[in-house]
């Protein structure tokens, strides 16, 4: 019989984590990795809670969430592409304007 | 204990591959981290009866979306930020933010740790495709379509947002003469 918290605790620590890369990193691809980090910690959430209920609904939201966060990346780094084009830099302190 | 033993050494890696994401200078390096990492969280959901989902993660993930995270990154160029950061101090203040934020997730979970039950023995056939496929297509069918127009929606925005000017200009209808400049004046 394994305890729950230890994956609920790994989930938490691995979201902080996430957050810590979206604050600090200046990349905006790696602060795009960084939200998937966070994705999967919530992701892992689930699956743990799916597993103590026994109920399969929380495996389903999990599916759902993956496509979501498919979508997120390709739209993402479509986004990411075309600022590149237009700034010739993916430098988050340098994207603090709306003017184009 | 052998499943805690496993869990344990996944947890480790976890939040090793993690660490190394985001200490990582190189863009590269951090994208095959994170690719790492999500064969680790892969290995968890196998561990707690998630197989098809894991599976998932697997092809999904550590495959289809880091190839588009190493395209874009080898696309882009790595990291060459010459220009001091705008705010002063980032790490700490980042540093400090991300403790605080760890620490009140972990005391919240330690003090609700005792209403939580341990995990007993699943079923067989607890997690199997098609268990998942049945419940998917049966009171989830509304959001599993859903989900497809919204693929299809990203698609269609990513193929917008990345063609250059000149495709657009040549797929649009050409205005009348002396108004070519589209100002309308």
């Amino acid at each position: 019989m394994e305890p729950v918290i230890n994956y609920l605790l790994l989930s938490g620590v691995l979201f902080s984590l996430g957050v810590l890369g979206v604050l600090m990193r200046r990349n905006a691809i790696v602060v795009f990795m960084s939200l998937e980090l966070m994705f999967n910690a919530a992701n892992l959430a689930f699956i743990t809670f799916a597993r103590m209920y026994s109920a399969l609904d929380g495996q389903v939201f999990v599916f759902f969430v993956m496509a979501v966060a498919a979508a997120e990346v390709a739209v993402g780094l479509a986004l990411m592409v075309a600022i590149f084009r237009s700034r010739r830099s993916i430098d988050m302190d340098q994207l603090n304007s709306m003017k184009g | 204990m052998v499943g805690e033993l496993v869990f344990y050494m996944l947890a480790v890696a976890a939040v090793g591959t993690a660490i190394g994401m985001l200490a990582s200078r190189n863009a590269v390096h951090s994208a095959l981290f994170l690719a790492a990492n999500f064969v680790t969280i892969a290995l968890l959901y196998l561990n707690l009866g998630a197989p098809l989902i894991a599976f998932t993660q697997i092809t999904v993930y550590a495959g289809a979306i880091m190839v588009l995270f190493l395209f874009v990154v080898m696309l882009l160029g790595g990291e060459s930020l010459p220009v001091s950061p705008l705010v002063k101090n980032r790490r700490a203040i980042a540093g400090l933010l991300a403790v605080v934020l760890m620490a009140e997730l972990v005391l919240v979970l330690l003090r609700q740790s005792s209403l939580l039950p341990g995990l007993d023995t699943a079923s067989a056939s607890f997690g199997a495709p098609r268990e998942v496929g049945v419940l998917l297509f049966s009171r989830y069918v509304l959001p599993f379509e859903i989900t497809s127009v919204i693929l299809l929606a990203a698609m269609v925005g990513a193929i917008v947002l990345t063609k250059s000017d000149q495709t657009v200009s040549r797929l649009t209808p050409r205005l009348p003469k002396g108004n070519a400049d589209g100002t309308g004046h």
